[in-house]
């Protein structure tokens, strides 16, 4: 059995920032693992320990940069790794959700697993939206917000909770092969441990353009344009509590007071 | 050319977003000078429909194949009004459902997608408001139609009064072998001895706490007044609190005389469950956390200083 996880290596933006044009800044971004992501490779792990002759391949779009939390889920389990970079991907301000899938899609094909986990959303562009889109894409079966999965693999069959809004869980059969999107939550994602780091270091990244995938470089061209980045304008008048740190409690502490609270 | 919007209902009952979408689909309708068409499916369908029939809507579309929700009945349901009526714009909630067939409808259809949208405008193209970076800035996407939009829940209002629409059953064929998977029920999670719902005073404490045993810290100040704890989603993902202490969308809505959100940086899903609250109060490192924006009061300062210091104050 094979299990694709898509990886995603996402942008986190620093507490002060600067734009520039339609992005931020450089120098206030760091990189690192998809918070989702990170539970959609332990789930794919962890079937691979359960289950006798699980291969795992993660699938990342992502510049050379991204190798190093692409080595991250190496470490943690995962077998092999593909990364996918194209210069016609490069020059995207936003690779669109219909590109993505066409370029997991296209690695799908190559690759033919049984079963693709992925994160619910990625925490910069949060459109989640790639995982379903990639299911219509391959014609496979999907759940989307999974936030537990048994696998009946004799019947071709997952059992699976969607976690709905309110704290309700929708119980779903789904047909396998099929894509499921991975909540936070699910598993509790382990920590590379030092053998699997160096492991890691041997383990194939397999770089792949979009020639390679045989997919032309005009598919990355978005239909959709970024046009304006801005921070929000706050409506709030959030009243802050100045001064030193004993003071900043007396106020609160006299704000509670008055409303009642902790002196009943 | 005109505007398709999809309602949402669970386990008998309309969901809040059916009436919001009216509202955004009704917009963009006017500003594209056309009709706002309502897809109905599944459940009691002329029940929704009546409840549904509000100003702006002009035809219904009701399909009726089965009880609740199927990802695939949905999804095959909008392929195919799209393919009878043609619309500029398919808007669908951005709900954990309207993610589980809307990105496979616009796939399907080959329309370009963009999700979890805040504002929606018309000029020559579509132009949409969405946020990245949690919440930490927003950008303005341009798409010509035919374009699916998913909406964010709250954003828009609901739409009112009583509408002339006419309600329609829309001649569906459903490819039975293409569905494959089936809801088999639901459940509640996060039931419990402790109740968040029902405190008049929550200390509510996110990824700030860093580690689980800092988490004495937040049960002394709220022991000190009497106060109920209550997190947001990491604090339970990570199995330090019971699901039944989740404020946000995917736990419980809170509406408490003080909420004191501490270490929280108010991740959009979570202030969905405590904007209500009489009064905010936000303790973070960061000034720039979307915590502050809802927060009536604030204090912008290291938890680890601030908490212990209040807890004194209250002779804890």
């Amino acid at each position: 059995m094979k299990v694709l996880v898509a990886v995603k290596e996402v942008t986190e933006v620093a507490d002060d920032f600067e734009i520039e044009g339609t992005t931020v800044g450089d120098r206030y971004l760091e990189y690192d693992l998809n918070e989702w992501d990170d539970y959609a490779v332990e789930e794919a792990v962890q079937l691979s320990e359960n289950e006798d002759d699980v291969e795992v391949v993660s699938a990342t779009i992502g510049p050379e940069r991204s190798e190093e939390t692409i080595r991250m889920a190496l470490a943690k389990g995962v077998d092999r790794a593909i990364r996918v970079w194209d210069d016609a991907i490069e020059e995207q301000d936003l690779l669109d959700v219909a590109a993505k899938s066409a370029i997991l899609a296209a690695i799908v094909e190559a690759e033919e697993p049984d079963l693709v986990l992925t994160g619910v959303q990625a925490n910069d562009d949060s459109f989640g939206a790639t995982g379903v889109s990639l299911a219509d894409a391959i014609g496979f079966q999907w759940a989307a917000v999974v936030s537990g999965v048994e696998f009946d693999l004799g019947s071709d069959l997952a059992h699976v909770r969607r976690e709905l809004e309110g704290g309700v869980e929708e119980l779903v059969d789904v047909d396998l092969p099929a894509v499921l999107t991975i909540q936070t939550g699910i598993n509790e994602p382990r920590y590379a441990s030092l053998r699997g780091i160096r492991q890691a270091q041997s383990k194939e990244i397999a770089h792949q353009t979009l020639d390679d995938l045989g997919l032309d470089p005009s598919m990355a061209e978005s239909p959709i344009g970024l046009t304006e980045m801005y921070e929000p304008e706050t409506e709030s008048e959030t009243q802050y509590f100045e001064g030193s740190v004993d003071e900043q409690a007396a106020s609160l502490a006299e704000l509670l007071r008055d409303r009642g609270v902790g002196d009943a | 050319m005109s505007v398709l919007a999809v309602s949402e209902h669970r386990r008998g009952e309309l969901r809040d977003v059916s009436y919001e979408v009216i509202t955004a689909g009704r917009l963009l309708a006017d500003a594209l000078d056309d009709e706002l068409h309502l897809a109905v499916i599944n459940g009691p369908v002329d029940e929704y429909a009546d409840s549904l029939n509000r100003e702006g809507v002009d035809v219904i579309h009701t399909v009726d194949h089965g009880e609740g929700f199927n990802h695939d009945v949905y999804a095959q349901a909008i392929e195919q009004l799209y393919a009878e009526l043609g619309p500029e714009a398919v808007l669908m909630p951005n709900s954990v459902n309207g993610l589980d067939y809307a990105p496979a409808v616009a796939n399907n259809l080959g329309l370009p997608l963009v999700t979890d949208t805040i504002d929606l405008a018309h000029d020559e193209s579509v132009v949409a408001t969405r946020e990245m970076y949690g919440s930490k800035v927003e950008t303005t996407l341009e798409v010509d139609p035919p374009v699916a939009i998913t909406i964010r829940g709250a954003e828009w209002p609901p739409a009112e009064g009583v509408g002339d629409a006419s309600v329609e059953a829309f001649d569906v064929a459903i490819d039975e072998g293409a569905i494959g998977s089936d809801v088999t029920g639901y459940e509640e999670v996060g039931a419990g001895d402790v109740d968040i719902a029902e405190a008049d005073v929550l200390v509510s404490i996110g990824r700030g706490i860093g580690e689980e045993d800092n988490l004495e810290l937040i049960f002394d100040l709220a022991d000190t007044l009497e106060a109920t704890v209550s997190s947001s989603r990491p604090i339970v993902d990570s199995g330090w609190l019971p699901k039944n202490r989740q404020v946000g969308q995917s736990g419980k809505t809170v509406t408490p005389d003080v909420y004191i959100a501490i270490g929280i940086s108010g991740a959009v899903q979570h202030v969905a469950g405590m904007k209500g609250s009489d009064t905010i109060v936000a303790i973070n490192t960061d000034p720039n956390a979307p915590i502050f924006d809802i927060a009536d009061y604030g204090i912008v300062g290291d938890l680890f200083d601030v908490v212990p210091a209040l807890t004194e104050e209250f002779g804890g």
